[in-house]
């Protein structure tokens, strides 16, 4: 068991080691001289000393494994290097950052959960067909709507039409109401139609029936027996969901003139500012990896199956 | 007489077919007295599960009773809300389902799911819950029931998991229980406790039973009465003694003729076997897997045999026996981890590549389930013409015609050749795979539980053709099954394995008739269907 | 399992015809059946896919006005008979505009989604066919993409690349690697564990023979599944990319960019809302599309 948890988080290391390596070639060793070639362009009207401080910054002249090496040294004690753009150090733009798109990547996330419970669960309650098959639609539609797309629609019929949430000026939740619902819908998506489809499936399963078979009725069944079941197998797409809502993060912010990680990512790429994506792609990967890496060791406390299989 | 505690009336239930609705049950009618045992029996696609299915109002999605009425104690419960249903279901009537393994919660403990029934349907405190269902468990003959309470049902046995269902159906004394093919995914030793099991709790409580099975041999040995289904109607009814020894209807004459018990004649038109080298020989045979911790799993320990040219020897054995081990091991899927195996004068331990590629003409394996052994994209000519393509470079039409021809042999029609196997039934997707193996004219043929998944009057039907094929082209067959009543049709000589150990070999009449070994005394008296009479020969086509 | 008792001859009355007459007959019938078999929904997926193919091959057929060069006067008009869509901030047809800018949007889907079915298939199927070591390795690579979210590494590999339709495209595909990897990858370990795959080993198939004529062709249905799923997929990507300004450079009117740039004009609500509902039907259909691929495949 020990053995196990500790292979688990060797794996799981050697994935972060990857991705940083991964994203060091692709954004400091391969396009560093592409990018010097840029500046040293006369137009732009750079003096000899700040080109020199360029190249001092992309580590230009040092062999590239000490570039790595200093890199990931670097990385490892939080030291995510300087944006070249904005001339602070990346760590505290990440700081500033951080908590706005963290609020509302939550509550995002919390509202998709609600939903895809909520659309999944009546399709299978209600009696009438029209509502069952309009329900079992949705997801389909939810994972088609461009989120950017999605949240101009909101801002045209809740803000400008509606006037329920005012633009000007909003109160610090007012604000996040329409942000969040955008970012909600197509995370609920894949997280519906898993839950559906687990939902069907255990409903064949003869244990159902069994249960049934004793007297219980539709609804204690689907609570007791069903929706555990399915539920369990959701958990495996917990990371893949958080690459969403950063990928959403990005966006929405972007749509609704949010401050935030995505903002920064977006300013960042605009922008060339290797040093700020590189600390965003290794952060949300190792967020990824850690959220796997929980998802791996709660399960079997979860499924009792998983844990005497393991405990062998 | 007494009014009926259950009576079918003319009952019709349809599915949903797309726009169009399918009849799976037309006008059945049926009686159960209380206390009385009617087994219900057909082969798949009888209607005999939607049935039952219909009675206790848990028909799947899309099916609907069209007509009749279903009276319980003298009440129609066919119309009735699911609300209703629900507090008749577990209280008055219970099921027992037909597959143990998947009919618990996985993520429930045992003393949950067996606690909910009475949860459900009597007002009880938590210890007296506990006690209660302590003492239902002890009941069904569960060891340490106070260890099941809290244990999940993949750390239970099938037979347990069984016993567990059974404590569930028989919590509250219903007056009905309905039990679905309750052992036909278990064990024979284990069925025939099983079948004990129920039939005493039954007697106990007074209770009747409604047995659907597949096996007439099941429900000779536990019924009073016997209705026989086919295609959604009645063929026969009546006592079981009668349906047994004087049968009316044809359906039913075949059905007795086909079941392989122990009744049944023997099924070898083959004179005396060959003389010559042996065929097969196994020599102290080991096989083990990497288990759990230090010790491997030892799944075959020391298994010597040998079979003579010509004939059929039979390895038998319950699951987890290693008899599928030895036969992969014989194959050259599997290299064992010591003795020897010699085949056709081979010894299988020194081929290599190619060379074991090509002794694989010499023996050819037909695998138990005819759905997955036959690639779903090809088509049954492409099958049939694949081991002729890898082995003999021959023209298209030489192949083409050998195909035809073994197609033939085989008894399936020229039309289904541009077929794909989704298309055709289990018993001629199994023709089709003993097509596949035979097309290379092996020596020896190898089949694993071959006949197992089909129902009895196929079975029957495929028994027949390899008994044909056997004597026109001397091909020695090596047959892995757990079920000894076929066994005794078809084989000349017998190891019962157990645990990896042979526990008795020898002739067929020899390991029936005269068994040494109490394991293999054990496995005889749990074949069902003991009270068949022999049955009256009819004739047959393979 | 549903065997039928007695069907042994069941095709008898087909077997009767002769076998020219008797396929010939049999592909006709197979032709309407297939027509009169498909779900509504499903048609009007392929309706909608085969409109907007028309578009991107022959705008001019459908849209005859310019849309790139505007008419100064005709700004911002609202929907009406000249201007089926209304007009944007230039005078430009907006319909002409959605027309037109079908091709950027489906041209780099397909690019998109080339590139990962190519090197995420032969990936997948190297790694599920040989096993080992390899095995080992392509997955970990593959778990180390899918780390990073799709919608970075695209941004990642725009870095690298440069802005750009094509290259937008190319990240959209790249990102989509380990999907495709992962997915061929668990096909072929399933396929080639099945009964009929070992069965092609015992009557005497070499590894490659069997790998070419069982496992390629099984493994593939549900690879081809997701491919259509991800063309949906890669339309979204690409038309976010040109939303954020990383895609096609203006005045190229492609969908993202369209819906960017008529969202500075928020009381003219059709700007934004007729590409985007092209956006979503599009989607939309080829996502229903691939579930009927993959449904096919069991």
């Amino acid at each position: 068991m020990v053995r196990r948890l500790l292979a688990r988080i060797g794996q799981a290391l050697i994935v972060l080691l990857a991705a940083f390596t991964a994203s060091f070639l692709l954004l400091q060793a391969l396009p560093a001289d592409a990018i010097l070639i840029k500046f040293m362009n006369p137009d732009l009207g750079l003096s000899p000393e700040q080109i020199a401080e360029i190249h001092a910054a992309y580590g230009a002249g040092t062999p590239l494994w000490s570039q790595y090496l200093r890199a990931l040294g670097s990385f490892l004690t939080g030291d995510f290097g300087t944006s070249v753009q904005a001339g602070v150090p990346v760590r505290d733009s990440l700081a500033a950052n951080l908590p706005a798109t963290l609020t509302l990547a939550g509550l995002g996330f919390l509202a998709a959960v609600i939903l895809a419970l909520t659309v999944s669960v009546l399709s299978n309650l209600t009696g009438l067909v029209w509502l069952r098959n309009g329900l079992a639609a949705l997801p389909s539609l939810f994972v088609s709507v461009p989120v950017f797309w999605l949240g101009i629609l909101l801002i045209q019929v809740f803000s400008f039409q509606l006037k329920l949430v005012p633009v000007i000026d909003p109160g610090p939740w007012e604000r996040l109401i329409l942000p969040v619902a955008a970012l909600a819908v197509p995370i609920s998506a894949p997280l519906a139609q898993i839950l559906m489809r687990n939902i069907d499936a255990v409903l064949t399963q003869p244990f159902v029936a069994v249960a049934r078979a004793k007297g219980a009725s539709r609804h204690s069944v689907l609570w007791r027996h069903v929706v555990p079941n399915a539920l369990l197998p959701t958990l495996t797409i917990a990371g893949v969901l958080f690459g969403e809502l950063l990928a959403g993060a990005v966006v929405t912010e972007t749509v609704f003139g949010l401050n935030g990680l995505g903002t920064l990512t977006q300013q960042a790429v605009a922008n060339q500012d290797v040093a700020v994506l590189q600390a965003v792609v290794v952060i949300s990967a190792t967020a990824f990896v850690l959220i796997n890496l929980a998802v791996d060791l709660l399960y079997p406390l979860l499924d009792p199956r998983i844990a005497e299989a393991e405990a062998r | 007489m007494s009014a009926p505690l259950l009576a079918i009336d003319n009952l019709d239930v349809s599915y949903a077919d797309g726009a169009e609705r399918r009849r799976v049950v037309h006008g059945i009618s049926l009686d159960i007295a209380a206390g009385e045992v009617v087994a219900l029996v057909g082969e798949s696609g009888s209607g005999k599960t939607t049935l039952v299915q219909a009675v206790i109002g848990l028909l799947p999605e899309g099916g609907r009773v069209d007509g009749g009425a279903i009276r319980f104690a003298g009440t129609d419960i066919a119309g009735w809300s699911q609300r209703r249903l629900d507090a008749l279901r577990g209280e008055r009537i219970s099921l027992i389902p037909q597959d143990p393994g998947s009919s618990l919660n996985p993520v429930k403990t045992i003393g949950a799911q067996v606690g909910e029934i009475l949860r459900l349907h009597r007002r009880l405190g938590r210890a007296e819950l506990r006690e209660a269902t302590l003492d239902l468990l002890a009941q069904v003959g569960l060891s340490q029931p106070a260890l099941r309470l809290g244990q999940y049902p993949h750390q239970l046995s099938g037979g347990m998991k069984q016993r567990v269902l059974i404590a569930i159906a028989t919590a509250l004394r219903p007056s009905l229980i309905i039990a679905d093919e309750p052992t036909s995914a278990l064990d024979v030793t284990v069925q025939k406790r099983i079948l004990d099991l129920i039939d005493t709790l039954r007697r106990e409580s007074g209770t009747a039973l409604l047995l659907v099975t597949h096996d007439l041999g099941v429900a000779a040995d536990r019924a009073d009465r016997i209705v026989v289904l086919r295609d959604g109607s009645v063929q026969e009814r009546g006592p079981a003694a009668s349906v047994l020894s004087a049968p009316r209807s044809a359906y039913t004459s075949q059905l007795l003729a086909d079941i392989p018990s122990l009744a049944a004649p023997r099924l070898r038109s083959m004179p005396a076997p060959r003389e010559g080298p042996p065929a097969v020989i196994v020599e102290t045979l080991v096989r083990d897997y990497p288990g759990a911790g230090r010790r491997p799993f030892r799944a075959v320990d020391g298994l010597s045999f040998t079979v003579a040219p010509g004939t059929t020897h039979a390895i038998v054995g319950e699951s987890g026996s290693g008899k599928s081990t030895t036969i992969r091991a014989i194959v050259g899927l599997e290299r064992p981890s010591a003795g020897r195996i010699l085949v056709d004068g081979l010894d299988l331990a020194t081929l290599r590549g190619d060379t074991l590629r090509t002794f694989r003409r010499r023996i050819q394996l037909v695998y138990q389930n005819p759905f997955s052994s036959l690639d779903p994209r090809q088509t049954i000519e492409a099958i049939v013409e694949e081991p002729l393509l890898n082995f003999e470079p021959v023209a298209r039409a030489e192949r083409a015609r050998r195909v035809a021809e073994i197609v033939e042999r085989v008894g399936l029609p020229s039309g289904l050749l541009r077929r794909h196997p989704a298309a055709l039934s289990g018993g001629q997707r199994q023709r089709v795979a003993i097509a596949r193996a035979l097309v290379l004219e092996p020596k020896i043929l190898v089949l694993d539980e071959a006949v197992s998944a089909l129902d009895v009057t196929v079975q029957a039907q495929i028994l027949r053709l390899l008994d044909a094929m056997q004597a026109e082209r001397r091909l020695t067959y090596l047959f892995v099954s757990h079920d000894l009543a076929v066994v005794r049709r078809i084989a000349d000589t017998v190891t019962v394995l157990r645990d990896g150990r042979a526990v008795e070999q020898g002739s067929v009449e020899a390991v029936f008739e005269r068994p040494r070994d109490p394991y293999t005394r054990d496995l005889i008296a749990a074949i069902p269907g003991q009270r068949l009479p022999a049955p009256q020969p009819v004739a047959a086509e393979a | 399992m549903s065997t039928v008792p007695t069907g042994i001859f069941a095709s008898g009355s087909e077997a009767g015809r002769t076998a020219p007459a008797a396929a010939a007959w049999r592909i006709t019938r197979g032709g309407f059946a297939v027509l009169r078999r498909t779900p509504p929904g499903l048609a009007l997926a392929w309706l909608v896919i085969a409109t907007v193919v028309l578009w991107a091959l022959a705008p001019g057929l459908f849209a005859g006005q310019n849309p790139v060069a505007g008419i100064g006067r005709e700004k911002l008009l609202p929907p009406s008979a000249a201007h089926l869509l209304g007009t944007d901030a230039l005078g430009r047809d907006l319909y002409a505009r959605i027309v037109h800018g079908a091709v950027h949007s489906l041209s780099g889907a397909f690019v998109a989604v080339t590139v990962g079915l190519f090197a995420g298939t032969i990936l997948g199927l190297v790694a599920g066919a040989k096993g080992g070591l390899v095995d080992i390795l392509v997955m970990r690579l593959v778990d180390t993409l899918l780390a990073i979210p799709t919608l970075l590494l695209s941004l990642t590999i725009i870095v690298l690349l440069g802005f750009g339709t094509v290259n937008a495209a190319i990240a959209v595909g790249l990102a989509s690697v380990a999907s495709f990897a992962r997915l061929t990858r668990s096909e072929v370990v399933r396929v080639r564990g099945a009964d009929y795959v070992e069965a092609a080993y015992g009557s005497g198939g070499t590894f490659w023979r069997v790998l070419w004529r069982h496992v390629l062709p099984n493994s593939l249905t549900s690879v081809i599944g997701l491919a259509a799923l991800q063309f949906g997929t890669a339309i979204l990507s690409i038309s976010t990319l040109g939303f954020l300004g990383y895609g096609a450079p203006p005045p190229t009117p492609e969908w993202g960019l369209l819906i960017a740039e008529g969202r500075n004009y928020i009381s003219r609500a059709w700007l934004t809302t007729a590409p985007g509902i092209v956006v979503v039907l599009v989607v939309l259909s080829a996502n229903r599309i691939s579930r009927s691929l993959a449904g096919n495949a069991r």
